[in-house]
């Protein structure tokens, strides 16, 4: 341990302020990546339940018109 | 947008091969500078304009001024060749020209230079050969003006060449402008820092050779290389539309 | 090993391996970088010239190490997408754009955060902070060039092509600035590494760099896997995967 008490670990001689600064910017850029890729996941998800559940209203409500379509 | 009638291709043309498709294209290319007139004026109306603003809002100081001319020439240069790039090949897009010429049995690469060569002319050079009474208006001394052209000749067809990529990339998006200075400036830095760099040491009675040869190096490996990555690009383009 | 290579262009497999793998990457990468962070925060000896604000090196450092390599990376992948036509070179580069970016973007900044106690100025044009602006701007010149593409095979041939470009420039970017930096201002006192870093340094930054490594690629094979499931809209497995979920 480089540093005697929690208050000089804080202080860092002076240079605390950018030393905490520069990491907690590092997590918070950290977490917003995480967070960002979370989002995207979920919407991904969402995105095909949608997807699924009109195209099973289609075979459900109309065989008659899915089959005229493809035809 | 242009609205005469279009100077139609010859590029079919079997007699001659790619020398002649090449001269096709840079003569087609006069035609329709030649016929568009406003065009060619508008690039160089932004370049004086970008220029005269320095003097009216940092400070008209012939002491300032002449620190920061030659940085303000080349920047203003810079931004007018951009500007004018978004027009490179939108019209050709718009009206299948640039089908016939990726279909066409002559090189892309070849009459992507050859298009290149001829805007450069057309429109670069007249704004190079306005930076004498530009350089006079910033109180550059009669030296350092020739050495600012000398430059600008060398450096701006790298410019052209290298935005050109870009504005083939960005020909069949909708309001390409601002996404072509935005992709495309980052690459313009070393030209813009070796063609003021050159300035500076002959205000500084320094040799320019050595950077005249740095941007003839960035030159000839743009000429070699840019044709390639436009044809490229052209492709990619013309399969979407 | 081109068995590997045509494994490697199927969307699921891929997907697969990505999954199995994405655990241990993400829990090492915790661990690995909560040891390295720790170590250097309060293990490590004060440097006896910059006192405890070197201590920024174990993020400085490896972020603008992965911010560098990680844009090499996106143009192998966008000639590997060119010649062979494989699809999952551009889900890489569509993950990796946004990471690469945020890892540049921490580079600079803690690059400045050093530079005021260093230095005594938030920003000096010196010559590393100045590429590694103008690769902040390359990386965002990718994402726009993206943004603005719909149609997604024209976006992975279009981007691919931005990123070889790119990645030619890099070099002559590089070293026009250093150059343009020793004319204007000569004699800067350098961000880096002393040239006889005491292993008591560089063990922590190495633990780093291996750190950022683990949780850079668990954070890409996370994003390549959601890609993967947006492409492969029309694909069985997908939707037996998305229906398990």
């Amino acid at each position: 341990m480089q540093f005697d008490s929690f208050q000089a670990l804080i202080t860092m001689g002076g240079h605390g302020a950018y030393v905490w600064f520069s990491y907690a910017t590092f997590i918070l850029v950290i977490l917003g990546l995480i967070l960002a890729t979370a989002i995207q996941r979920r919407q991904v998800i969402k995105h095909h339940r949608r997807l699924m559940r009109s195209e099973a209203q289609r075979h459900g409500s109309g065989g008659k018109t899915h089959n005229a379509s493809g035809a | 947008m242009r609205s005469e009638p279009r100077v139609p291709v010859r590029l079919q043309e079997q007699e001659g091969g790619w020398p002649r498709a090449a001269v096709e294209t840079v003569r087609r290319e006069w035609l329709i500078a030649f016929r568009n007139r406003q065009d060619l004026m508008n690039p160089l109306v932004f370049f004086v304009l970008i220029v005269s603003l320095f003097p009216l809002g940092v400070s008209p100081e012939p002491e300032f001024l002449r620190q920061a001319g030659p940085g303000i020439v080349w920047v203003a240069a810079l931004l007018s060749i951009l500007l004018s790039l978004n027009l490179l090949f939108r019209n050709d897009y718009a009206d299948g020209h640039l089908e016939q010429w990726v279909l066409s049995p002559q090189p892309l690469a070849l009459l992507a230079l050859a298009r290149v060569a001829a805007v450069w002319v057309t429109t670069v050079l007249p704004l190079v050969l306005l930076v004498p009474v530009l350089a006079v208006m910033l109180h550059l001394s009669p030296g350092t003006g020739l050495v600012l052209v000398l430059t600008l000749l060398v450096g701006t067809p790298v410019l052209v060449l290298v935005g050109a990529i870009g504005a083939a990339l960005t020909v069949s998006l909708r309001g390409s402008g601002v996404l072509l200075v935005l992709i495309m400036t980052p690459f313009y830095v070393p030209v813009l820092i070796f063609g003021t760099g050159a300035v500076t040491a002959a205000v500084e009675g320094a040799s320019i050779t050595g950077h005249l040869a740095l941007l003839g190096a960035m030159l000839s490996l743009a000429v070699v290389l840019a044709p390639l990555a436009i044809a490229g690009a052209l492709r990619i383009s013309v399969s979407n539309g | 090993m081109w068995q590997w290579f045509h494994k490697l262009g199927s969307p699921k497999w891929f997907f697969g391996i990505a999954g199995r793998l994405m655990p241990w990457l993400g829990w090492s990468a915790l661990i690995v970088l909560t040891a390295g962070v720790v170590w250097g925060l309060l293990f490590a000896p004060a440097d006896y010239q910059q006192g405890d604000s070197y201590r920024i090196i174990f993020i400085h450092v490896p972020s603008a190490y992965l911010g560098q390599s990680l844009y090499v990376a996106m143009a192998v992948a966008g000639v590997v997408g060119l010649v062979w036509r494989m699809k999952m070179a551009d889900t890489f580069i569509a993950s990796a754009t946004a990471v690469g970016a945020a890892m540049t973007f921490l580079a600079l900044l803690t690059g400045a955060v050093w530079g005021k106690p260093t230095w005594g100025t938030w920003w000096v044009w010196d010559a590393r902070l100045t590429s590694m602006l103008l690769l902040l701007f390359l990386y965002l010149g990718v994402m726009a060039l993206r943004g603005a593409m719909e149609d997604p095979d024209v976006r992975a041939r279009a981007s691919a092509i931005l990123v070889i470009v790119g990645v030619v420039n890099i070099p002559i970017i590089k070293y026009s600035v250093e150059w343009w930096n020793t004319l204007h201002q000569p004699a800067t006192i350098k961000v880096t590494e002393a040239p006889s870093m005491p292993a008591s340094m560089w063990v922590p930054l190495l633990i780093c760099l291996l750190g950022f490594h683990l949780l850079v690629a668990w954070l890409i094979l996370w994003r390549m896997r959601n890609d993967i499931l947006l492409r492969e809209r029309r694909a069985r497995w997908v939707r037996d995967w998305v229906l398990a979920q």
